[in-house]
């Protein structure tokens, strides 16, 4: 009972603040007459009817397919070559000069590039996606693992580990944390991402609709737009949040003990 | 007489760099069967260094290092060591069941007799309960034993020791010397355990191989012939405890 109470307090200092907001916008724009700034009980109608029952279902399912594959194409990639870039000295003495000049290289201003590759549809947006969240991830990897305490290394020669499970047992776990930083300021990349490769290109996602409601006086589909990419962000936060507790359980454990030492 | 579990033969060791420096000089020792034998000197004496050949983490600059005959170039599968810091050398993802399960996964130990043996370790360590937590939950001098049954798990001939107990409050220290004393017997293990705590050297070995500062060389070695099973007040009480650390100190002191 008392833990749930405690619970109960963590959780109520987190949303007060948001609902507060929420209720502030809602009773100050209830009887808006501006036309840009409409009332949000009708942009949560707008929402209602587009998003969750109406048409703009199929942009949403279009955008999210685009962030979720390139995301998971960008972690990947990210987590493998920077693996292969930690255990090969010479590709990675090669190779860093330009990792550092791409990494630095604002995303967007590939999307003509890649527009003029790859055209204007799924293949083109997930490239852009993927090329622009590897970075974080690519670039944590490759540190956290050459961060690794060499005690642990010499442990694991001394247990006798092949090179490939040094890698698997004890490298990649001892990397993770780090590696997790990495991912998860991929996701916020890729989100970014999705939305501005929909806006400059694009006959579908979220960011076309966005623009289009913009473009077309439709201030109640613009707000609608912003809201629902907002709950995405959110959503996906919260997502990221559960799987990192239950994989670096240990982590934040270990810290937790060391912090009251 | 047996062949010495390891042997050293003017074993040299020189980290290189802009201005060489000289870690061992010319160290020559055996290691018999079943020996406890404990390295003592002042820090900078090479200890670490030492222990490091020992184990086959690093190979000598200059002459031999051999365990059961052949000579180190790997770390060989009869060989345990115990890091000084167990917090860097438990893996903290892991339980600690997991922890010393390892080296017999990697060995591919079968499942039924893996599990047996890590309760058995465990058990004698005392630690029969600890399984399932995670080391971070466990004291430091818990944490150590864990180490411990770790590197014995998979019944190695040769324990190497690096200042396993110089983390731990002085209580517990008594508490390991006397539990690594006993657990060597159960396993019937060569024990090199490296320190500059000479009173803990004197009651543990049957050996001391006393180090000069550095260059780290061999001063003298002792034989300790104070009477076993060794007891924390009998033995340190012992008028002949009270010799050897006079002599021992004496010889770590002297230029």
């Amino acid at each position: 009972m008392r833990r749930y109470l405690s619970w109960l307090g963590r959780a109520a200092t987190r949303v007060w603040l948001p609902i507060a907001v929420v209720a502030v916008w809602w009773v100050w724009s209830a009887h808006s007459k501006s036309l840009y700034f409409p009332p949000l009980s009708s942009i949560l109608r707008t929402l209602w009817t587009q998003w969750v029952t109406g048409p703009a279902r199929a942009q949403l399912a279009s955008s999210l397919s685009h962030l979720l594959t390139g995301y998971v194409l960008a972690a990947v990639i990210g987590v493998g070559f920077g693996a292969l870039l930690w255990s090969l000295r010479y590709v990675r003495d090669a190779t860093s000069p330009y990792m550092y000049f791409l990494y630095v290289l604002p995303a967007p201003v590939l999307v003509p590039a890649v527009m003029t590759l790859f055209g204007i549809g799924f293949t083109m947006k997930v490239v852009i996606i993927a090329f622009a969240s590897l970075w974080p991830t690519l670039l944590n990897t490759l540190d956290g693992m050459r961060g690794v305490d060499p005690v642990k290394l010499d442990t694991s020669r001394v247990l006798g580990m092949s090179r490939v499970r040094n890698v698997f047992s004890v490298v990649l776990p001892a990397a993770l944390p780090q590696i997790v930083a990495g991912l998860r300021s991929s996701l916020q990349v890729a989100i970014i991402l999705m939305v501005v490769s929909e806006w400059v290109a694009s006959t579908d996602g979220i960011g076309y609709y966005i623009v289009n409601a913009q473009q077309s006086f439709d201030y109640l589909g613009m707000w609608s737009g912003i809201i629902v990419l907002a709950i995405i962000g959110i959503v996906a936060n919260l997502l990221f949040v559960v799987v990192e507790n239950r994989v670096l359980h240990w982590h934040y454990g270990a810290r937790a003990v060391e912090g009251a030492r | 007489m047996t062949a010495p579990v390891v042997s050293l033969r003017q074993v040299c060791k020189v980290y290189g760099g802009a201005r060489p420096r000289v870690a061992l000089a010319d160290i020559t020792f055996d290691v018999a069967r079943g020996e406890f034998l404990c390295v003592v000197g002042p820090s900078g004496a090479g200890k670490t260094t030492l222990l490091r050949c020992l184990a086959g983490l690093m190979p000598p600059t200059s002459g031999e290092a051999m365990f059961e005959g052949a000579p180190l170039r790997s770390v060989p599968a009869g060989i345990g060591v115990v890091f000084q810091d167990y917090g860097r050398s438990l893996y903290p993802w892991l339980t600690v069941a997991r922890n010393v399960e390892l080296p017999l996964k990697v060995r591919r130990v079968r499942r039924p007799e893996r599990s047996s043996r890590v309760a058995e370790v465990l058990a004698s360590v005392d630690l029969a309960d600890a399984g399932r937590q995670y080391p971070w939950q466990l004291s430091g001098g818990m944490q150590q034993r864990v180490a411990i049954a770790r590197a014995l798990a998979y019944r190695p001939d040769l324990l190497l020791m690096d200042e396993p107990f110089a983390s731990v409050d002085a209580q517990t220290r008594f508490e390991l010397e006397d539990l690594i004393l006993r657990v060597r017997e159960e396993f019937g293990v060569t024990v090199v355990f490296v320190t500059h705590d000479i009173d803990e050297s004197i009651y543990l070995a049957d050996r001391v191989v006393v180090l000069s500062r550095s260059p780290g060389a061999v001063t003298e070695i002792v034989d300790i012939t104070l009477p076993r099973p060794r007891d924390q007040i009998a033995t340190k009480s012992d008028p002949a405890f009270a010799g050897y650390r006079e002599h021992v100190l004496g010889r770590v002191m002297s230029r």
